[in-house]
């Protein structure tokens, strides 16, 4: 049985050394293998390059809001996008998600650290390493002798554009380091999730009990070993060609360019799950907790994610239908992609099931979930659309395309890191955040969100390819530009707000203490924020709730597993 | 709830969980399985594409002797570790010494092949597409030799110190398991380079 030990009895340990300088502190934070500094630190360097990013995009937009526009030259405008893609995938969505993964794992399977400490720190500086290189290509990308230029290839960076008679001087290559340092960090970090997973759990904590966050973060793992990897073989690859004179992609020398786009969607399509599983693993631990019951379907849930695991290695070509890859690989691609809809259907029902007849807590955190259901429903809808291949003839490099990916990548994925942030910033901070200006972001971010998103459906339908840096203005593509480059206003408003609540909690938000969700995992049976060692005991479950059946003893969830 | 809460039950029954060392290998072997997968995809698909000579059949010979070696090396480190846990730390350094051996045999053998390719043959990297993607094969390869051997060699330097005991056996044993695995791609390699790819 369940056994209390106040907070007090952890806080009798000896207390922390007083830092007073700036350096001891700076000196702390850059030799720490704790997995919740190195946490904080993904997310922190994440939202750096998340701002960056998103100036990118304003700047984009503002290019394409009129016609015929100079604001930006084309030579910018691709750097701009090749620039914006990398960022938000590797260097904003990649360690954004390792960092809250980093952060909670170990304390939701009631562990002290990962299973390698050094090599989480490894990875994380690794990782950042790549993101300063990419950007420092604005200083050095043409050499010692010319000014900077940043890449321009675009993300996927297809052959042969990328030979070095297409792409002289280095802009290219720094792409592909900071591409292959950030594929590296990646693995690390990884490998050690699925380690820590497996080898650290707390007694009791089978592998039917785990929460369902570890859970999925346990399954993107996995999908990165496979994933991630012909990413880096690629870019050695392409690294090969441009320093060594090889002929992998060379196309006068026999190479294919094809087969560069198979080897980066073997990447690229996996890596759309890499992100969006730890947002449905977001989604697993909030709407149960402001839904007051414990999730519907659990093992549902884990047969879905392991599904969907093992189906997203096999859709990598419905990026490719445009090539021309004939009949039967044309329909093979079609029918899988549009089979990854139904483990996604099961995870969306289950998650309306959970919501059903729940006493529905419309908190920060439950309404940016609630706005994500809805959204990330209709991202999947015009996904099955591009999954049909004669549909995607025609949309394919469209803007309907990056309207469909938008909506996964902010609507759903974004939408959740925010929902997360609400509801685990009093555990990382020890204060709450402001709630009033919660709800401003969610208003202000739905709104801005779908005058975007949604209206950027239509140009792509009208015909309007994506990566042009202008267009005519008898096209009648004007007046849906100017929409979608008037949402972006709202949205930048909306992460203003963001920052400033992230800023003002940390100082004069309402203290939290340990629980302020009365939730039920691990994580929260801890001081806000936990100590360096998280458990001063080791804690025992006995049920996925460990929290329930210590609070309801009378009823534990022992008696229903 | 404002108060921390700490929850723990006595032990029902005995906690077992596998070895993070041994789960941390299998992740990394399950990564470089994919990057080797690719390069031995594009061999595979620009077999015959090149537009100018040499071909395989021309210039490569089976490496019999070098193949037997590091096959044989991981018989050689399985018995390293199975004396190591026994406690017997001289024969467990003799047979680390073996697999050194072996294992730079194998390299000494890729050498000669490439000098004799690159000097008699003419056949460099950017020759054509069969030298592109033999030597990044081949060579990725052989890159992942050389790092078992320096990881055997700091074991081995360590084991004659004698700084090594019978508690150190788990991590030498996580150490084998990357070799086997090196053994096991060269297999694969050679089939594909030199059997079928002739």
């Amino acid at each position: 049985m369940a056994t209390h030990t106040p907070a007090t009895s952890i806080a009798a340990h000896p207390a922390l050394r007083q830092r007073g300088r700036a350096l001891d502190v700076l000196y702390d934070w850059i030799t720490t293998v704790d997995h919740k500094k190195i946490g904080l630190m993904y997310i922190g360097y994440a939202l750096i390059f998340l701002v960056i990013a998103g100036i990118e995009a304003l700047l984009m937009r503002v290019q394409l809001a009129v016609p015929n526009n100079t604001f930006v030259s084309p030579q910018t405008f691709n750097r701009l996008f090749t620039m914006h893609g990398t960022t938000m995938v590797f260097f904003v969505g990649m360690p954004i998600l390792f960092g809250f993964g980093n952060y909670l794992i170990p304390l939701m399977i009631g562990a002290r650290d990962m299973a390698f400490p050094r090599l989480n720190a490894f990875s994380f500086w690794i990782s950042a390493f790549g993101g300063v290189l990419l950007y420092f290509s604005y200083f050095a990308g043409s050499g010692l002798y010319g000014a900077g230029t940043a890449p321009d290839v675009g993300w996927f960076a297809y052959a042969p554009l990328t030979a070095r008679v297409f792409s002289p001087g280095h802009s290219t290559d720094y792409w592909t380091l900071s591409v292959l340092l950030s594929g590296v960090g990646s693995i690390g970090t990884a490998l050690n999730i699925v380690a820590t997973t497996l080898s650290m759990r707390c007694p009791g904590m089978k592998l039917s009990r785990m929460p369902l966050l570890v859970w999925l973060y346990f399954v993107t793992s996995c999908i990165a070993f496979i994933a991630i990897s012909p990413l880096t073989a690629a870019q050695i690859m392409l690294m090969i060609d441009r320093y060594l004179g090889g002929h992998f992609f060379d196309t006068q020398a026999g190479g294919s360019a094809v087969l560069w786009m198979h080897f980066f969607w073997i990447f690229g399509h996996p890596e759309v799950y890499i992100l969006v599983l730890p947002a449905f693993a977001f989604a697993n631990e909030i709407i149960p907790v402001f839904s007051r019951k414990a999730i519907f379907g659990y093992p549902a849930m884990v047969a879905a994610t392991v599904a969907i695991g093992f189906i997203s290695m096999g859709v990598w070509a419905h990026h490719m239908f445009t090539v021309g890859l004939g009949p039967g690989a044309n329909a093979f691609f079609t029918l899988a992609t549009m089979v990854i809809a139904v483990p996604t259907g099961i995870k969306i029902f289950n998650w309306l099931a959970t919501l059903w007849g729940g006493s529905i807590h419309f908190t920060t955190p439950m309404i940016f979930a609630i706005g994500f259901l809805f959204q990330f429903l209709i991202a999947g809808l015009t996904g099955v659309m591009l999954a049909a291949s004669p549909f995607d003839w025609q949309l394919g490099n469209s803007y309907f395309v990056v309207a469909h990916f938008h909506y996964v990548l902010v609507g759903a994925i974004l939408f959740m890191i925010f929902s997360a942030f609400y509801y685990w910033y009093p555990k990382m901070t020890g204060r709450m955040m402001s709630e009033k200006l919660g709800k401003w972001h969610f208003w202000l971010l739905v709104i801005g969100f779908h005058l975007t998103f949604d209206f950027m459906h239509i140009p792509g339908i009208l015909g309007m390819p994506r990566r042009i840096y202008t267009y005519e203005a008898d096209r009648g593509w004007a007046i849906w530009n100017m929409i979608v480059s008037s949402g972006a206003i709202f949205q930048t408003i909306a992460t203003l707000i963001f920052v400033y609540n992230l800023v003002w909690s940390f100082f004069k938000g309402p203290k939290a203490g340990a629980d302020p969700w009365d939730a039920w995992t691990l994580e929260w049976s801890t001081t806000s924020p936990p100590p360096s060692y998280n458990f001063a005991r080791t804690p025992t479950v006995e049920s996925r709730r460990p929290l329930w059946d210590l609070k309801h003893p009378e009823d534990p969830d022992t008696n229903y597993e | 709830m404002s108060t921390a809460v700490a929850i723990s039950h006595p032990a029902s029954e005995e906690w077992r969980q596998p070895s993070r060392g041994i789960v941390g290998m299998a992740c990394l072997i399950a990564a470089e399985s994919a990057i080797f997968i690719i390069f031995v995809v594009a061999y595979i698909f620009y077999l015959g594409k090149s537009l100018s000579g040499p071909t395989p059949r021309e210039v490569l010979d089976l490496p019999i002797l070098s193949t037997i070696c590091l096959l044989s090396s991981s018989i050689t480190v399985h018995f390293a570790v199975h004396e190591l846990r026994a406690g017997r730390i001289g024969r467990s350094s003799s047979w680390l010494a073996a697999t050194v051996l072996l294992g730079s045999i194998f390299i000494a053998g890729t050498a000669r092949e490439w000098h004799e390719l690159i000097y008699r043959h003419g056949l460099t990297i950017r020759t054509n597409l069969f030298g592109t993607t033999f030597y990044s094969l081949v060579g990725l390869h052989a890159s992942h030799v050389i790092a078992g051997l320096i990881m055997l060699s700091i074991a081995l330097i360590f084991s004659l110190m004698g700084k090594v005991n019978s508690s150190h056996a788990g991590r030498l044993e996580v150490l084998s398991i990357y070799w086997h695995f090196v053994d096991a791609v060269w297999v694969v390699v050679f089939t594909v380079v030199y059997v079928l790819g002739r």
